[in-house]
């Protein structure tokens, strides 16, 4: 039903990805192909190496690649800097987005967005026109003006670090955005802002990943794929169904699957 | 009666790891910067002969065509510093100084008098071009005006017929001495006195130059006045000397920049800076020091012994420190406040940056004498490499300071695992009528921080020198405007390097 967006080329592909931390194998041979326009979630039990995936894909430094190929518009990013594959539109949301004393968000949003621009082309904002921009993308998750003033995610609640995520992305209007666990710690409210931020703006040329634990996100945000992961590994992957079906039997029925080849 | 104790503690309060380094030498080029400021000028220069003795003094006021009141106070001085012993109660590491090694007075060759800019030897102000300050009537800054002092003499003070009109007496104190003599001998040690201390009791032997400055009453100057220091001999020391006096009801804004160049040597640095506020009168005091610090392995830099005190005098009266020290192989520096009058206020401010061999003692003394008088003290020390970075201060409430209240807040960072941080908060009060509150607040640059700015698409190094720069904003908020961005500038160019 799917096979009009594979026209076109993939954003990324995760080729038999292995990696490890300290030596301890995280992933075990993970595999996945995100085409523009798809939705993709992938659930499973903490510690199954969900967030270890998101993190791999966007660089972070604490992980080895020990086998396989990450590939961004037919690159292979492997070797990338964390900032260059940001630059090159692959975004993260942080299931715990971090704080930064002292660094006002309004300045950080606007390096960030800058640093994304230049790599498009795109004449950098100065701090005028930036905070045009700025307002109107706050509308999409119905953010307060205030916020731009404090230091970034400090003393935010729990909501409104995740809303500042949603903002990022849509100022950085990545080509692929990973959402780990974005909609935890969010009221009913909150997670109909973010939901409806993510919709507004994802379009036919990006991908989503979103890392979930909840039935209640894919109810704002149909995915066109849920994939199960279990120590290491993806060990089964549908469709949207897949999630419902998961919620009502818990992983436990998952448990007996092995990856799928 | 007063209640007296004395508490004094050593606390590492407040370390912060940049912990998990993503890559130690990732973190060694980052905080890696080749200093701009290392040329020399290759330009004539009169220097006496090395050594320290009643004769080489007597040639320096001679030079100066100094009144015998000034030679009387340079013997004095000189007379108690032989008696005095260097001081080491910093543990301050460094290869002990020669003080018969170093030539006490260095001036670029030029006419004897010089009436313009036109006549000054341009490959000086070619040099003063090269820091960034212009001083030529065409290129001079519009909103500053400055002293530029090379090794021993100031070359040119611009601005000075417009700081007249408004009654702003701002010139060398070599001219001082020469046209405003009754001010240089009322007010002279007063606040620093020539026993004070070793290195203050040398620099009042020896004080070549320096700027002096005078706001009379009711006058608020009407633009940034500036001094910048400049060494440029190898073997000679620099000791200036800075008065600056505020009468009642006045106000003055005053900002100070060092560097010099890389020699394989140390130099001496020992300066001594007075300012005087009388009744309401306000005098903020902004350095940026970024004297030569030594190549990687502490070959070479600055000894950087510094005196610097300010005298509330007056009632209501301000005085406000802020400082970022960047350079400078060794710094020893507290500039401090004696609140004499009543409700008055005394500030400091504080960024010290340290990398590879660099040792920082720096802080503050608050000396609240006055009932009613207050005091700030905000300091955040960042040591990188190799580096020692302390904060020491001072915080003292005398009998009659009832109502007397100090704040302190002093933060420290550590960049890497090799650098190392102290804090000696040092609280006396005689006055159980008065509040001294002592804080640090926690913050961390971890590998999470940073991962989180890169992976917003913020370059390592420009990540780094966020999260540095806003760990300093509190201090670099209290800076004049153009400091604050050059302050900036300059800390995130320390932290830059040649990643890549």
């Amino acid at each position: 039903m799917q096979s009009k967006m594979k026209e076109s080329d993939p954003i990324l592909e995760v080729e038999n990805l292995s990696a490890s931390t300290d030596n301890l194998p995280i992933l075990k041979g993970v595999s996945l192909t995100i085409y523009p326009g798809e939705i993709h979630a992938i659930m499973g039990r903490n510690g199954c190496g969900k967030s270890t995936l998101s993190k791999i894909v966007a660089g972070h430094p604490s992980y080895n690649i020990t086998n396989g190929d990450i590939k961004f518009l037919g690159q292979n990013i492997n070797s990338l800097e964390p900032e260059e594959r940001a630059q090159s539109g692959i975004f993260l949301g942080f299931q715990y987005p971090i704080e930064i004393p002292g660094v006002s968000n309004l300045e950080f949003l606007r390096v960030s967005t800058n640093a994304r621009r230049k790599f498009l082309n795109k004449e950098e904002l100065d701090t005028f026109d930036f905070e045009e921009l700025v307002k109107e993308k706050l509308e999409i998750v119905k953010m307060d003006h205030a916020f731009l003033s404090r230091s970034v995610n400090q003393g935010f609640s729990g909501g409104e670090k995740k809303r500042n995520e949603i903002l990022q992305m849509a100022l950085l209007e990545p080509k692929i955005a990973i959402l780990d666990e974005t909609d935890s710690g969010l009221d009913i409210d909150a997670l109909r802002i973010v939901a409806s931020g993510i919709k507004k703006i994802s379009s036919a040329e990006t991908g989503i990943i979103l890392i979930t634990h909840y039935q209640r996100l894919l109810d704002e945000i149909e995915p066109n794929y849920v994939h199960v992961m279990s120590d290491g590994q993806i060990i089964k992957t549908g469709g949207s169904d897949l999630a419902l079906e998961l919620e009502k039997k818990g992983y436990e029925w998952t448990d007996n699957f092995t990856q799928e080849t | 009666m007063g209640v007296s104790f004395v508490k004094v503690y050593k606390a590492n309060c407040n370390k912060l790891f940049l912990d998990n380094m993503v890559n130690e030498n990732l973190v060694k080029n980052v905080v890696k910067e080749p200093y701009k400021y290392g040329f020399v000028t290759d330009i004539e220069t009169e220097k006496i002969a090395k050594g320290l003795n009643e004769d080489i003094i007597r040639l320096i006021s001679q030079k100066k065509e100094e009144p015998k009141y000034l030679l009387d106070f340079r013997l004095k001085a000189f007379r108690k510093w032989q008696k005095m012993n260097e001081p080491d109660w910093a543990g301050l590491g460094y290869k002990q100084i020669d003080y018969q090694d170093i030539i006490y007075y260095s001036a670029p060759k030029q006419k004897e008098k010089i009436s313009s800019l036109d006549e000054v030897d341009p490959k000086l102000l070619e040099t003063f071009d090269k820091l960034g300050i212009p001083l030529t009537e065409q290129k001079k800054l519009t909103n500053v005006a400055v002293d530029a002092v090379f090794d021993s003499v100031s070359i040119a003070t611009t601005f000075r017929e417009e700081l007249a009109e408004h009654g702003v007496i701002f010139c060398s104190i070599s001219e001082a001495v020469k046209n405003h003599s009754d001010l240089i001998e009322q007010y002279l040690g007063t606040v620093v006195p020539a026993s004070d201390n070793y290195f203050a009791a040398l620099n009042s032997a020896v004080f070549s130059d320096g700027s002096f400055v005078y706001i009379p009453k009711g006058v608020t100057c009407p633009m940034d006045l500036s001094s910048y220091f400049r060494i440029n001999s190898g073997d000679s020391g620099q000791f200036e000397r800075t008065l600056i006096i505020a009468e009642e009801s006045s106000s003055v804004s005053y900002l100070e920049g060092c560097t010099a160049p890389m020699f394989d040597t140390n130099t001496l640095h020992a300066a001594v800076v007075e300012l005087i506020a009388l009744d309401d009168a306000t005098i903020k005091y902004s350095t940026v020091q970024n004297w030569y610090a030594g190549d990687e392995e502490g070959i070479g830099g600055i000894f950087n012994f510094v005196t610097k005190r300010g005298k509330c005098l007056g009632k209501r009266s301000k005085i406000s420190w802020s400082q970022v020290e960047t350079g400078s192989a060794i710094t020893w520096k507290y500039p401090s406040c004696l609140l004499l009058g009543e409700e008055s206020v005394g500030e400091f401010y504080s960024v010290a940056l340290t990398n590879n061999l660099q040792q920082a003692d720096t802080g503050t003394k608050m000396i609240h004498i006055g009932p009613k008088t207050k005091s700030t003290i905000v300091s955040k020390g960042i040591s990188a490499g190799n580096s020692i970075n302390s904060y020491r201060g001072l915080v003292k409430m005398g009998t009659k300071a009832t109502g007397s209240r100090n704040y302190s807040q002093c933060d420290s960072m550590l960049i890497g695992d090799q650098a190392s941080a102290n804090t000696f908060p040092y609280i006396k009060s005689q006055q159980p009528n008065s509040e001294i509150e002592h804080e640090a607040s926690t913050c961390r640059i971890s590998e999470d921080q940073l991962f989180y700015l890169q992976s917003r698409g913020i370059e390592f190094e420009e990540a780094v020198s966020m999260m540095v720069s806003g760990f300093c904003r509190d201090v670099f908020n209290q800076l004049p405007m153009e400091f604050a961005a050059e302050a900036d500038k300059l800390l995130a160019l320390k932290l830059e390097g040649s990643v890549g």
